[in-house]
């Protein structure tokens, strides 16, 4: 099958036809882990053997004219923060390094019915928390298009993977822009959903008024593919919209005509790469070409946006890590003879990492007596600020676009010793969290061989239009035939 | 870049020092070494120091935001489902005994 990588939608195809069968293309993606997994290190842990049976059983289905899922034979990795009955998922922590889940998370559940074959679970910044995937208890991952770089992350792995043929596609999970840092990062696409679209049952928590599970995939359409699979209402998540998956993969030739699409200076300007820039004003001027309406605007408090999402990332933090004391599930240290705080204490320091601790220290200071009102409370006031300028934009605008990330991906180590120059880094992804909205990653140019995404968010619910829009430009830029051969 | 000016223009105020670091340590049941505080000082205040930025947002009258959907009061019918085993839920426990988990001594 040399060549290009296929991609998810035509594996489907393909294996739904009998043209391809899914325990053959399962063994050719062993093959290509085999070879390169040692350089990129994109999974924790990898389930060859049941992916095989996996793949058996659905070229069995084929043989006997059953029905097949919208995801026949896709081979699906899964970012370890989200939960896989059976299958250690870790977080990327020592704290949960023996884990295994008694249940899936719904996303998981429902690529499964569909016929996706999981291959294994990803590298992760430990409980999501970091944009380079270097936070990681199993070490970093590294830029399959460039070895000396990061991923980016949170789900650095998810995007590593897929860039380097580990995978068809991948779930991660966005916070502040975990699913998009490293899809721009990696050259893949990434989207995060609407909050309450996809189900978090089953996505370990770290910020769960911010959080959303959301697809990595080498091109628009498998984004859509993943989308029709994964959204929609489920019961088991009280924050789930109560809605239907739409026919995503339905609107991607509708083109970008008479869409208009507002630039907010706040993220196009200072501190973000003059090369990045120019890359991002290509793809709106190539958007202009095919038709939209593009125009520069101005989104005043988005100022405070990196701020405001930190204050409350962290606090929220405090509070769902508190879970882990190393009694029901986790990591223990030993703790004969001691007393029960000194003993959680010490289980604690010792089972989380660095960033992780220092992001429980904070949101805990942010939280505590005589601090809530000028932390926490002054930072969900700004929350509104920002979604106040989102609808008011939105009104003008059908789409508004940006960088993705305000620089190119970072040598490894670059960003490690200085936590507040990382955390610079997601100035263009937070808002989206802050305000619900949607936002899609996709790939619009390279600069030094390196890939440069091009973001686009959209009112709540407003998915379509990013697909069309990630569709339009990537039908122009076709970077994923260029996508590296590790 | 903007990233590294910001820290470096604003008048560095310490907001937090040792005592404090350990207060909050002790309030997280996360223990900091005693070689580990300085470093922390030292970060929380350079990041408390950009949260300050906060500080020049006009909120009075507005509203905080806690959740950005409008769903209230998600309610389910109360319908008993089977829930895991006791031996599934004790599978993940790092100690357990007779059917119980086993925690540190509390007093």
């Amino acid at each position: 099958m040399g060549g290009a990588k296929l991609h998810a939608h035509h594996v489907a195809e393909l294996v739904r036809r009998g043209d391809l069968s899914a325990y053959e293309h399962v063994c050719q993606i062993l093959e290509k882990i085999e070879r390169i997994e040692d350089k990129v290190r994109a999974y924790i842990t990898l389930i060859p053997d049941i992916a095989l049976e996996k793949a058996k059983e659905v070229d069995r289905k084929v043989e006997k004219g059953k029905r097949l899922g919208k995801l026949a034979g896709v081979v699906l990795a899964i970012k370890d923060v989200i939960s896989t009955k059976g299958i250690p998922t870790t977080c990327g922590s020592l704290m949960l390094q023996d884990y295994i889940p008694p249940y899936d998370a719904t996303a998981v559940e429902r690529a499964v019915a569909e016929d996706a074959i999981i291959i294994g679970k990803t590298n992760m910044d430990e409980f999501a928390m970091g944009s380079t995937t270097e936070n990681s208890a199993f070490g970093p991952t590294f830029n399959p298009w460039d070895l000396s770089r990061v991923p980016g992350g949170s789900s650095g792995g998810s995007a590593a993977a897929l860039a380097a043929g580990e995978a068809d596609i991948s779930l991660g999970s966005d916070t502040g822009g975990s699913v998009r840092c490293p899809a721009s990062f990696c050259g893949v696409v990434g989207l995060k959903p609407t909050y309450g679209l996809v189900s978090r049952y089953g996505l370990i928590a770290y910020a769960n008024s911010l959080e959303q599970i959301g697809p990595l995939t080498l091109c628009v359409r498998d984004c859509a593919l993943l989308m029709e699979v994964v959204s929609g209402h489920d019961p088991r998540d009280s924050t789930s919209i109560p809605t239907e998956p739409k026919k995503y993969q339905d609107v991607l030739e509708k083109g970008v005509e008479g869409l208009r699409i507002g630039v907010p200076e706040e993220m196009i300007g200072e501190g973000v790469d003059p090369l990045v820039a120019k890359e991002v004003w290509r793809a709106v001027d190539t958007l202009s070409e095919l038709g939209a309406v593009c125009e520069e605007t101005s989104l005043p408090s988005l100022e405070y946006s990196l701020a405001a999402y930190y204050v409350i990332a962290m606090s929220e933090a405090s509070s769902n890590l508190a879970r882990y004391d190393g009694v029901r599930y986790g990591f223990r240290a030993p703790d004969e003879g001691m007393d029960w705080s000194s003993a959680y204490s010490k289980t604690r320091r010792l089972g989380f990492g660095p960033e992780v601790r220092r992001r429980i220290l904070l949101g805990t200071y942010a939280l505590s007596a005589g601090y809530f009102d000028k932390y926490y409370l002054k930072a969900m006031k700004v929350r509104t600020l920002i979604k106040r300028d989102f609808d008011e934009a939105f009104k003008r605008f059908d789409v508004l676009a940006s960088p993705t990330m305000p620089i190119l991906p970072p040598k490894i180590g670059e960003k490690v010793a200085d936590p507040l120059s990382m955390y610079m880094c997601d100035i263009d992804t937070v808002p989206a969290n802050l305000a619900g909205i949607p936002s899609i990653s996709v790939p619009c140019g390279l600069v030094d061989g390196l890939p440069v995404g091009f973001q686009a968010m959209a009112p709540p619910l407003g998915e379509e239009l990013l697909l069309r829009v990630g569709y339009a430009l990537e039908s122009q830029v076709r970077l994923y035939e260029r996508i590296p051969v590790v | 870049m903007r990233v590294l000016v910001l820290g470096e223009e604003r008048s560095r105020i310490k907001l937090i020092d040792e005592e404090t670091v350990r207060h909050v340590a002790w309030l997280a049941r996360l223990e900091v070494l005693d070689d580990e505080v300085e470093g922390f000082v030292e970060q929380f205040n350079r990041i408390l120091d950009y949260f300050r930025k906060l500080d020049e947002a006009e909120t009075e009258d507005v509203e905080p935001t806690f959740h950005v959907l409008n769903l209230v009061n998600v309610f389910r019918e109360d319908e008993p489902f089977p829930p895991i085993s006791p031996q599934e839920a004790l599978k993940n426990a790092p100690k357990s005994e007779r059917g119980f988990f086993k925690a540190p001594k509390m007093v």
